[in-house]
């Protein structure tokens, strides 16, 4: 037996452990892999950093010389006296004309603050599970508070239709039993009846509980884009579904109506679509008929993104495996019961990072509206302030501004997209 | 016992039309059907009596008359005395000149972010990720606006190129890039230039002819022949003995300085500069999402098994992880070609003379004719991406996979 302790060259007692060269921990490594890996990627980050260099040079003097408090561009660029800064008193000046326009009456705004802050309460049980599902019924209310808040007039009108609203569901209820298109139809029908004759007792009583009442072509600013998007997602979603399922249908002329209407609509850009709302409309209505710009934008800009939207859906709707459809039949479920029940919620949760991404697109869409000498927030830019002689050539800080805006509404829209989609994955991975 | 092999037929009764699953569907379409022309005829019917009390009809009479306003930048020939026609020909061109020169620059720039997005240089992938949340969540409108003030504000001024001491300066003599617009060379062909043109044709010819041949020599006895110099020789070696033999008949004509703008050459508005380069770095920005979502399609295995096979990387990306992430990308990318060409009518907010600008702006202000306008405008959308879709279904079919 040999043992180890009286051979010579055997260790006996062990080195301590020494730190890994610097090379290999740390930063220093961090940067030999991510950055400087071999001679093409080491110019790369080089010539990077020397534009991210460029970028920070020009951009942070502009951003921490600005001034903040002047009255007109003259006034700003005397008290910049040469040095580099951006005017942004431009922003602080005409802050109430960029978000909510320049004719809505001043002494109102708090209406329009109130407004925003509800739709994101509204909103909120919406998009996140977790909240109390109560609020849902805040959700359903906020409809008629929104309108009555940022058009005004009597409480009456929006009541109405809510009670009519309500009406037609208790109506639905009833008949649903039945069949589901007699139900819809029966819901529609008392609904219609209820508006019909609230509409006598809210025009005789047009002082009750009463805002001042704004016209529709008063309202303008980023509040513009923000209504324009939120009524037209929220409208077109409906739509969309009834379009993808109708596309999906083996009825044929439903089909081909629904075909149609898609291709049509996806086939031409929005803008040949706002210019029929602002000019060709108007003869496809009543004569004598008087409805406003914004209407018409609505209508469009909806069919619009409905088009979109049943398009995302009807790709939900084909991935579903087909055992769905025929457990449902198995199941003794109608169509109607089938679809609400099995197959729409397991379509729309796949078609969700779809639609939000037609739901971006739409808001950034609602810009268009400038074309048409509406004053969204770049109608505003472009038209009253650029044009003013006070702010005449300030273009950096206004439209920094708006990309900021739009960026900040966009890109949290998109984050929550994946936040949900990891939420709503219920396979394993 | 009884059997039921027979059904009783029942007689038909009116209740079925709704509650008998065969019989309902032809109700609701039947419905539909008449909704959908109660729905025509109440349009029609406001229709044509709004035109009656407007005093209006409608004719396309008025694409013959003369036009009466200049259009700026246009490629075939055009003056205020020619018709409306010709204005919207001219817009017609200018669309399809804009949308032609993004959907090129959108994928160079796109595939070039995307493929560096995926790059193991930190630095780099994160730049390539803020350029592409910037551009994806800023309307495009915001985006042509701002760089349109930015070219006719940060660039120098024709004037700026004048006099002993000029500001500016032309880059290598023959292109200027002023705020009004970038001056270029022009090519002028002289007699004899149209062999040069056929023999340059010829050998974009003989290139692909070539490279069929290597293709077919690698895959079918195994021998692999040189590419990349034979192709660029075969394309430019004939071409230039053919300009030399004829005795140089192309030649540039250089824009000058005359006056107070520089003349000659080719001209390009900035409005067209702007328009461009917009629409080509945000459609980029999508373009890039999509070149990266397919290349990670290509899961890892593929190129590891191609690699343990000996095929060296520029192989491995040519013949195993292309092949495969072109069919990701390319339907998408054809999608945002057809954005961008929807997305370039916006050039009615630069002033860029397109169709939405000639027909749909002034031709429409002038004339009134707003339904006949808008209808022709949607007619050559339509077209355009009818067109184009069409060709997609055709490539699908093409390249889907071929199972079982």
């Amino acid at each position: 037996m040999s043992r180890t302790d009286n051979i010579a060259f055997v260790r006996t007692d062990m080195l301590p452990e020494s730190p890994p060269p610097a090379a290999e921990t740390g930063a220093i490594k961090w940067l030999r892999e991510n950055l400087f890996s071999n001679v093409f990627n080491s110019i790369l980050t080089l010539i990077s950093l020397y534009v991210i260099f460029q970028l920070l040079q020009g951009f942070l003097p502009w951003l921490m010389g600005g001034v903040w408090t002047t009255s007109s561009l003259r006034e700003c660029r005397d008290v910049l006296d040469g040095a580099t800064g951006g005017c942004f008193s431009v922003l602080t000046e005409r802050w109430h004309q960029l978000l909510f326009g320049f004719k809505y009456p001043s002494d109102q705004y708090w209406r329009l603050i109130l407004a925003f802050v509800l739709v994101l309460v509204a909103i909120s049980p919406v998009l996140f599970q977790k909240l109390p599902r109560k609020l849902l019924y805040f959700t359903g209310l906020f409809p008629f508070l929104g309108f009555w808040l940022i058009w005004g007039g009597t409480i009456l009108t929006p009541i109405v239709v809510l009670v009519g609203a309500v009406a037609g569901y208790e109506a639905f209820k009833r008949l649903e039993h039945n069949s589901f298109a007699m139900g819809a139809l029966g819901g529609i029908v008392a609904a219609s009846v209820v508006i019909w004759l609230g509409g006598f007792l809210s025009s005789s009583m047009s002082g009750f509980i009463a805002l001042e009442q704004v016209p529709s072509r008063d309202l303008g600013g980023f509040m513009l884009n923000l209504i324009l998007g939120v009524v037209c997602v929220s409208l077109s979603l409906p739509i969309g579904i009834a379009l993808a399922l109708g596309r999906q249908s083996d009825m044929l002329i439903i089909k081909w109506i629904c075909v149609l209407f898609i291709e049509f609509i996806r086939g031409v850009p929005l803008i040949t679509l706002l210019f029929v709302a602002n000019v060709v409309l108007g003869y496809f209505l009543p004569p004598g008929s008087n409805f406003d710009l914004i209407l018409r934008v609505i209508i469009m800009i909806t069919m619009f993104s409905s088009a979109y939207i049943a398009e995302v859906i009807r790709g939900g709707l084909a991935a579903l495996p087909k055992g769905q459809y025929e457990a449902a039949d198995s199941l003794g479920l109608d169509y109607a019961q089938a679809m609400r029940l099995i197959i729409l919620p397991q379509a729309l949760k796949i078609s969700i990072p779809g639609i939000v991404n037609v739901a971006v697109g739409l808001f950034k869409d609602t810009t268009l509206v400038s074309v048409i000498s509406m004053f969204d927030l770049v109608g505003m830019i472009r038209g009253p302030i650029l044009a003013s002689t006070e702010w005449n050539g300030v273009y950096w800080e206004l439209w920094g501004f708006a990309v900021l805006l739009f960026f900040v509404v966009c890109f949290s829209i998109s984050k929550y997209s994946q936040w949900l989609e990891q939420q709503l994955r219920t396979d394993h991975r | 016992m009884a059997t039921f092999s027979d059904v009783p037929s029942e007689s038909f009764r009116l209740s079925m039309l709704i509650n008998d699953k065969r019989y309902r569907a032809y109700t609701f379409q039947f419905i539909a059907l008449l909704l959908l022309i109660g729905a025509f005829s109440y349009l029609g019917y406001n229709l044509v009596k709004n035109l009656q009390s407007a005093g209006l009809n409608i004719s396309y009479k008025f694409l013959g008359d003369p036009a009466g306003y200049d259009i700026n930048q246009r490629l075939i020939e055009y003056d205020n005395q020619s018709t409306h026609w010709r204005a919207s020909l001219v817009g017609v061109l200018n669309t399809l000149l804009v949308a032609f020169l993004g959907c090129i620059t959108a994928t160079i720039i796109g595939v070039v972010v995307g493929v560096l997005r995926l790059s193991n240089n930190w630095i780099v992938s994160k730049l390539m990720s803020v350029y592409v949340e910037i551009f994806r969540n800023v309307p495009v409108l915001i985006w042509i606006l701002i760089i349109m003030a930015v070219f006719t504000s940060v660039l120098p001024q024709p004037r700026d190129f004048r006099g002993a001491n000029a500001t500016a300066s032309m880059v290598a003599d023959s292109f200027a890039f002023t705020g009004r617009g970038f001056y270029s060379p022009a090519p002028i062909f002289n007699d004899g230039s149209m062999v040069v043109v056929v023999a340059f044709i010829l050998s974009i010819a003989g290139m692909f002819y070539y490279r069929r041949y290597a293709k077919k020599a690698l895959f079918e006895r195994g021998q692999m022949l040189p590419t990349f110099w034979p192709s660029i020789g075969i394309l430019l070696i004939p071409s230039i003995l053919v300009f030399f033999v004829m005795g140089q008949p192309i030649s540039l004509e250089y824009p000058a300085l005359k006056g107070f703008n520089f003349q000659g050459g080719i001209y390009m508005r900035a409005s067209l500069i702007s328009l461009w380069f917009a629409l080509s770095i945000y459609t980029a920005a999508f373009i890039a999402e999509n070149v990266r979502a397919g290349i990670l399609s290509v899961s890892s295995g593929q190129s590891e098994a191609a690699a343990s096979l000996g095929l060296r990387p520029n192989r491995i990306m040519n013949l195993v992880v292309l092949p495969q992430a072109l069919r990701v990308i390319i339907p998408p990318l054809i999608s945002h070609f057809l954005n961008l060409t929807k997305n370039s009518s916006l050039a009615i907010a630069v002033g860029y003379m397109d169709l939405t600008g000639t027909l749909g702006g002034i031709t429409l202000n002038q004339t009134g004719r707003a339904i006949e306008t808008v209808l022709l405008l949607m007619a050559f959308y339509l077209t355009i991406s009818l067109s184009i879709s069409a060709i997609m279904n055709v490539y699908n079919n093409s390249m889907k996979l071929k199972e079982r």
